[in-house]
C-alpha cells in the first residue's frame, strides 16, 4: 500500500524515537497533531500505530515500515554525499525529497552501489536490508571497509564512522580524511596500512569504521 | 578537571632551567626528529627513539644560538592543537603560557600534507613560528622535492629544509633563528561561512589578553576543548553566550565541527602542497639505485617482522637472547656476582661497616646506616651492585629495540592478545619495560589512553611481571630443573591472562582502541643507544634510589618498634598453608621492600636444605605474584591514587598465596618430585 509522505515522516521519527532514543510512546502534540489529523488516521488504518489517549506507539508493522523509511533516508544521504558530492547544508533538504523516490528495489540498488554502508554521513546507523546480509561475503564493492580489503589492495578514503567523538578525533589525528590514498599491507593479527606515506597499524574496530573507495586491484 | 590539573603538574617534573632565558620550543608530530634537533642545539639530552610517544615529560636545556643564550624545550609529540592524550596535553599547555622567542614546528617532509594543518593552526594562533621540513633524505628517497622559498611565501613564515640526523641544514636553521623577528602572518584557512561567523563572534566576546590569538582560542572553544574552556573561565569571560554560539553552530552543521574544520583546513593544505611539492619519477641514478636497494631490504625485513608466522619466532628469539641470555645470564649472573659478592660483599662493605662503627658507637644508628638493612649496606649496595647492572643491561637491549622501530611492530603483533586482557597493543611498552624496572614501567603507563587501561596495566605490572632484579635471582634459583622453570612460567603466565581477563570484565569504562604509527625500520646508532641508556639510568637513580633509602629507614623503624617481627610472624601462617616452613614469612615480608631479596632468601633456605623442589617452585611463584617492591607501590600511589593502589594490594596479597596454595596442592597431589 502506498503511504503519504507525511505518514512516512511520522513513521521515521517514531522509529528513531523508539530505536535510538529508547522512547516508545510519543505525544501527538509534539508532532503538532491530534487524534483527528488525517495522517494519524491513515497510520491507524494501516495498523502501523497504536493509539493510547493522546500518545501513539509503533505497532510491529509500523516498526518495520519505519525502519525501511529511515534506511531509505540515510541511504539517500550517503548517496548524495558520496556519489553526488553534495555539500554540508544541502544534504538534509535534498535527502528529504530523495528518500521518497527510493522505494523498495531501488533502495537495494543504491545500497549495493554504495557497498552497503553502515552509517549515514551524520554517523547514525543505517538499518540493514536483506541485500546487506547477502552481500557480506561478496567482495566487489565500490566502497568497502578497510577491513574487507585484500592485502595489497588500494584506494582512497571514502568516509569513516563518526558516531564516537573520541574515535573520530583519533582518525583525524592520524590524517584519515576523505580522498587520502590508502593501501592495505596486512590484515592479521592487526590491520596494517599505508596512508599516503605513513604506515599505521590499527585494530579491527577501527579498520571496520574506515571506508575505502577501491581504485585498483593488485595482488602480491 | 581537578584530575587534569594534577596530571599536568606531575608531567612537568623536569623544571630545572630557570625562566630567565627566552624560550625556543620544539613542537610537532611524534617521530619527526624533534629530539635530534633538540640535542643538536641544547646542552642536555633528550631521549631519541624510533617509537612514537616515548617522550612523556618535557626536556629542557640551554643553547647558544647566534651568540645568544636561549632555553630550548622539547615537547612530547603533538598532532593538532586539540589534544587526545596526556602527553599531547603537556604540549598544548605550553601554548597558553608565556610567548616564547620562537616555536620550531618540525615536520616530516614526505608527510607535509598530513603535518601542515598544525602549521596552519599555529599561524592562526599568531605565535612566533619557523617551519622545519625535516627528514629531507627520506623524502628525496621517494622522489619528493619541495620548493622551500615558494612555501615560505605561501605561509608567510620562515621555512628551512633539514636532514637533522645527518646534520644537514642545521646551520641554516641556526641562522634563521638568530635573525628571526616575529611578524604575525595572516591566517591562510578559509572556513565556511557558519564557522567563520562563530569564530568572529566568540573572539569578540573574549575580553582578556591571551598568549594565543582570540581567533585560535575561539576555535578551540568551538571544539569544546577542556583546557581552553578552563582558561576562559579563569578570566571570567561570558561563558554562557559562548556556549550558546557553540551549540548554535553545532546544530547548523550535520557533521561534527572538528571534522568539518579539519576537512576545510586540509583543503587549504592540499592547495598549498600541490603548488610546492613535486614528485619525480625516480631516475635510475646510481645512488638512487643504492637507496632503493637498501629500502627493499628494509621492506623485506619489515615483512618478516610483522607477519605472525615469522614475527612470533623472531620475537621469541629477541626475548631469549636479549632478556634471558644477556640480562638474565650475563648481567644477573656474571656481573652481579662480581659486584655484589666480591666487590661490595668482600671489599667495600666490610670497610664501610668497620669505619662507620668506629666513628659512630651507637648500635641503633649503626643499624640504620650499616646494619643488615642499612642505608649504606642495603639501599646503596643494592642500587649499585644489583640494580645497576641488571637495569643497565636491560636498558641497552630496550634502547636498541626501541631505535630500530621494533616496538610498534611488536604492539601490532600483540594487540589481539592484549585486547583479551583489557589493554591495547600500546600497553606492550610498559609491559616490556616492566621486565626491566616495574617502577619505571608504572610511570610509563601514563602514555596509555584510558583510565581503565592504565589501571589494568599498573595492576598486571604489580602482580605478575617480575622486574630484572627479581627475574635474575629467580632464574638462578630455579635453574636446578627445567621443569621447575616451566611450571613457574606457566603459572605466572596463566595468572597474568586470567587476572587481566577478569579485570577487563569487572572494570567499568570503554574498551581500548588501538592505532599506532609504524615508522620505517632504522639501524640503531651506537652512540644514541649508549647516551639513551645512560640518561635512563640517571633518571632511574634519581627517582628510585631515594625510595630505597626510605625503605631502609622504614625497615629500621619497624624492627626497632617490633612491628615487623609481628608482621613476619603473622606471614608465617599463610606460608605454612602453601606448604612452606614458617620461616618463609620473613622472605615474603622483606620481599615487599626488595623485590629480589625475598628470592635471595629463598635461595638461602633452599641451600640450607629447608625446602624441597616443589617448595621452591611454589615459593617462587608466590613471590613473583606478591606485592612488588615498595618503590613500585609508591609510584602506583602517585600515578593511580591511594585508593586504587590499596585496592590492588588487598587483592594481590591473598591471591598470591591462593595461587601458591593451588600449585602446591596440584603438585603434591600428583606426586611431582623436582
Amino acid at each position: 500500500m502506498k503511504m503519504s509522505e507525511d505518514a512516512e515522516h511520522i513513521l521515521e521519527k517514531m522509529w528513531v524515537h523508539a530505536n535510538e532514543e529508547m522512547n516508545d510512546s510519543v505525544d501527538l502534540a509534539s508532532f503538532g497533531l491530534n487524534v483527528h489529523s488525517p495522517v494519524v488516521q491513515e497510520l491507524l488504518d494501516a495498523g502501523n500505530v497504536v493509539l493510547n489517549d493522546s500518545h501513539i506507539m509503533l505497532s510491529e508493522d509500523g516498526n518495520s515500515n519505519g525502519k525501511t523509511v529511515v534506511r531509505r533516508r540515510r541511504l539517500a544521504e550517503r548517496l548524495l554525499v558520496d556519489v553526488l558530492n553534495t555539500k554540508g547544508k544541502y544534504v538534509r533538504s535534498s535527502s528529504c525529497e530523495f528518500e521518497h523516490i527510493l522505494h523498495r528495489g531501488i533502495d537495494e540498488n543504491v545500497c549495493i552501489l554504495l557497498g552497503h554502508p553502515r552509517t549515514c554521513p551524520h554517523g547514525k546507523q543505517i538499518p540493514e536490508g536483506r541485500c546487506c546480509e547477502k552481500a557480506r561475503e561478496e567482495l566487489e564493492h565500490v566502497v568497502s571497509p578497510l577491513s574487507a580489503l585484500q592485502n595489497g589492495q588500494s584506494g582512497r578514503i571514502a568516509y569513516f564512522d563518526m558516531r564516537e567523538e573520541k574515535k573520530m578525533q583519533k582518525m583525524l589525528a592520524m590524517g584519515v580524511l576523505p580522498g587520502i590514498p590508502v593501501s592495505l599491507v596486512q590484515s592479521y593479527p592487526s590491520y596494517v596500512f599505508d596512508l599516503n606515506h605513513t604506515r599505521y597499524a590499527v585494530d579491527t574496530e577501527i579498520a571496520n569504521s574506515i571506508y575505502v573507495r577501491i581504485e585498483e586491484n593488485q595482488r602480491f | 578537571m581537578l584530575n587534569l590539573v594534577n596530571k599536568k603538574s606531575c608531567c612537568n617534573t623536569s623544571d630545572s632551567v630557570q625562566d630567565d632565558f627566552e624560550k625556543i620550543i620544539l613542537v610537532g608530530n611524534p617521530n619527526v626528529g624533534k629530539s635530534v634537533i633538540f640535542n643538536h642545539f641544547s646542552d642536555s639530552y633528550a631521549v631519541v627513539s624510533n617509537y612514537p610517544g616515548t617522550t612523556v615529560a618535557v626536556s629542557k636545556g640551554k643553547g647558544m644560538i647566534g651568540g645568544k643564550e636561549y632555553e630550548i624545550v622539547d615537547t612530547p609529540g603533538m598532532y593538532s592543537l586539540q589534544p587526545i592524550t596526556d602527553e599531547e596535553r603537556v604540549s598544548q599547555n605550553y601554548l597558553f603560557n608565556k610567548k616564547p622567542f620562537v616555536y620550531l614546528h618540525v615536520v616530516d617532509a614526505k608527510n607535509l600534507q598530513r603535518m601542515l594543518p598544525l602549521t596552519l593552526q599555529l599561524i592562526e594562533a599568531e605565535v612566533p613560528l619557523i617551519l622545519v621540513l625535516n627528514m629531507m633524505d627520506e623524502a628525496s628517497e621517494r622522489g619528493i622535492s619541495i620548493n622551500e622559498s615558494k612555501l615560505e611565501r605561501k605561509l608567510g613564515i620562515p621555512v628551512i629544509c633539514t636532514t637533522s640526523i645527518k646534520g644537514e641544514g642545521l646551520d641554516r636553521l641556526e641562522d634563521a633563528m638568530s635573525s628571526y623577528v616575529f611578524q604575525p602572518a595572516t591566517s591562510k584557512v578559509e572556513y565556511s561561512r557558519g564557522i567563520t561567523d562563530s569564530i568572529t563572534s566568540i573572539s569578540s566576546l573574549l575580553k582578556s589578553e591571551y598568549e594565543i590569538s582570540t581567533k585560535a582560542l575561539a576555535q578551540l572553544l568551538l571544539l569544546n576543548d577542556d583546557v581552553a574552556l578552563e582558561k576562559v573561565m579563569q578570566n571570567n569571560e561570558d561563558i554562557e553566550s559562548i556556549a550558546r554560539i557553540v551549540e548554535g553552530t553545532e546544530r547548523e552543521y550535520s557533521d561534527p565541527l572538528s571534522y568539518v574544520m579539519t576537512v576545510e583546513r586540509q583543503d587549504t593544505v592540499n592547495e598549498i602542497v600541490d603548488s610546492v611539492m613535486v614528485k619525480n619519477i625516480l631516475k635510475p641514478d646510481v645512488s638512487v639505485a643504492q637507496n632503493s636497494y637498501t629500502s627493499s631490504i628494509r621492506e623485506r625485513i619489515d615483512k618478516l617482522l610483522i607477519k605472525p608466522v615469522t614475527g612470533i619466532p623472531i620475537l621469541l628469539l629477541v626475548l631469549y637472547f636479549g632478556l634471558y641470555k644477556f640480562v638474565g645470564g650475563f648481567a644477573a649472573g656474571t656481573v652481579v656476582d662480581y659486584l655484589e659478592g666480591t666487590l661490595f660483599g668482600e671489599m667495600i662493605n666490610p670497610l664501610v661497616i668497620d669505619s662507620f662503627n668506629s666513628v659512630v658507637p651507637y648500635p641503633i644508628i649503626q643499624d640504620l646506616f650499616v646494619g643488615e638493612y642499612g642505608i649504606l649496606t642495603q639501599a646503596v649496595t643494592y642500587a649499585i651492585a644489583l640494580i645497576m647492572p641488571l637495569v643497565g643491561a636491560f636498558f641497552i637491549v630496550f634502547s636498541i629495540i626501541e631505535d630500530t622501530g621494533y616496538l610498534p611492530r611488536l604492539a601490532m603483533l600483540i594487540d589481539r592478545v592484549f585486547k583479551k586482557i583489557g589493554m591495547s597493543g600500546r600497553a606492550v611498552i610498559p609491559m616490556v619495560l616492566g621486565f626491566g624496572c616495574a617502577t619505571m614501567a608504572t610511570m610509563v603507563t601514563r602514555t596509555l589512553e584510558t583510565r581503565r587501561e592504565k589501571i589494568i596495566a599498573s595492576m598486571l605490572l604489580a602482580l605478575a611481571i617480575p622486574c630484572s632484579a627479581q627475574l635474575g635471582v629467580i632464574l638462578g634459583v630455579l635453574s636446578f630443573s627445567g621443569t621447575a622453570l616451566v611450571i613457574w612460567a606457566v603459572a605466572i603466565g596463566l595468572e597474568l591472562l586470567l587476572i587481566g581477563y577478569l579485570s577487563s570484565k569487572v572494570l567499568p569504562g570503554e574498551s581500548p582502541s588501538f592505532f599506532i604509527e609504524m615508522p620505517p625500520l632504522r639501524l640503531p646508532k651506537l652512540s644514541n643507544v649508549l647516551v639513551k641508556t645512560y640518561s635512563r639510568m640517571q633518571w632511574y637513580f634519581l627517582e628510585v634510589l631515594p625510595l630505597f633509602v626510605i625503605a631502609s629507614v622504614l625497615i629500621w623503624l619497624g624492627r626497632l618498634t617490633g612491628i615487623f617481627q609481628t608482621a613476619v610472624h603473622l606471614l608465617g601462617y599463610p606460608s605454612q598453608w602453601i606448604g612452606l616452613p614458617a620461616e618463609a614469612g620473613l622472605m615474603f615480608f622483606y620481599g615487599f621492600f626488595r623485590r629480589d631479596f625475598g628470592a635471595a632468601g629463598l635461595f638461602d633456605m633452599y641451600n640450607a636444605g629447608m625446602l624441597t623442589g616443589v617448595n621452591v617452585v611454589v615459593a617462587a611463584i608466590t613471590l613473583t605474584l606478591f606485592m612488588p617492591c615498595i618503590a613500585q607501590f609508591l609510584v602506583t600511589v602517585k600515578e593511580r591514587g591511594i585508593k586504587i593502589a590499596l585496592a590492588m594490594a588487598t587483592f594481590i596479597f591473598p591471591s598470591a598465596f591462593a595461587v601458591g596454595f593451588i600449585v602446591n596442592y596440584l603438585l603434591t597431589t600428583f606426586g611431582v618430585v623436582l
